[in-house]
């Protein structure tokens, strides 16, 4: 694997950069939305 | 569509989705890496230099951009047409997740331009269309959240998604029916070479099936919110 992307690297990486914040940012935020859903509703079918 | 309206069902589209999944996050993970393994081991290109790098980044997220866009005007004529009960739901849960690939192919795109073309930004007919295809997936958004009654807002959003559709054939052939900055087609002609092809597929799987795994977990989480609201009613789960 090479990583040396030469002048070109102040490019390249800062549009790596922002696709692997945005993936994980927005796994994070679907994942962290899903339990919650999941724990209120445990919470409340627990309730009834 | 009987084969539709089977999954329709929340408890069954519950069901299906929860077993699949799994295997979907799995096969995200192994896709994204396989492809950056290969996409940082290619040579550098004759034309465009160690820059190619960024086409294992661009290209992918702009498909994905234009299929969850295309994903949400299929729910929405199954909506309007058929009162496909999932629908509204699904096509929603997509919006956000088209809007961030749509803006990672513009950013990603700018920083391509700017070593390439020599600027950031040119009003061509690829970008511009492609700009509008965000305030396309943030108009969408902005009327599901301005119309209160859930009904109405669903009847808007999903007429609102169809008229925009006519915008991914008109970003597809942007480039075919003006002159752009922008480079033509080269995949499907088999201009692209070889060694630049596979990460390229790989990245572009993988980041269809990072779509697909975080659509389903929101439409989940969609079903999940609205069993809690109805209980919280008093009404049935």
């Amino acid at each position: 694997m090479n990583f040396d992307m030469g002048a070109y690297g102040v490019y390249i990486w800062p549009a790596y950069g922002v696709s692997a914040l945005a993936i994980i940012g927005a796994t994070v935020w679907t994942v962290a939305g899903w339990r919650r859903a999941k724990a209120k509703l445990a919470a409340l079918e627990k309730k009834k | 569509m009987q084969f539709l309206f089977r999954y329709a069902n929340p408890h069954n589209f519950m069901r299906l989705s929860g077993a699949v999944l799994p295997f979907f996050a799995l096969a995200t993970v192994l896709c994204l890496a396989a492809g950056l393994y290969l996409g940082f081991s290619v040579p550098p290109d004759y034309q465009q230099g160690t820059t190619i790098a960024l086409l294992f980044i661009h290209v992918p997220a702009d498909v994905v951009a234009e299929a969850a866009y295309g994903a949400i005007a299929l729910c929405s004529l199954l909506s309007l047409v058929w009162r496909h009960p999932l629908s509204d739901t699904a096509a929603r849960a997509a919006a956000p997740f088209g809007a961030l690939f749509t803006a990672l192919g513009l950013i990603t795109g700018a920083l391509w331009g700017k070593p390439m073309w020599g600027t950031y930004w040119v009003w061509d007919a690829r970008l511009t269309s492609f700009l509008l295809l965000l305030f396309l997936y943030l108009g969408y958004m902005a009327l599901w959240n301005a119309i209160e009654d859930e009904t109405r807002a669903a009847r808007a959003a999903a007429i609102l998604a169809l008229v925009g559709v006519v915008n991914i054939p008109i970003i597809k052939f942007s480039v075919d029916w003006w002159s752009t900055l922008h480079q033509g087609e080269s995949i499907i002609s088999g201009k692209i070479a070889p060694v630049y092809l596979w990460p390229l597929l790989l990245m572009m799987t993988g980041y269809m099936l990072l779509f697909a795994t975080l659509w389903l977990i929101r439409i989940r989480t969609a079903i999940m919110e609205r069993r809690a609201r109805n209980l919280m009613q008093g009404g049935p789960a």
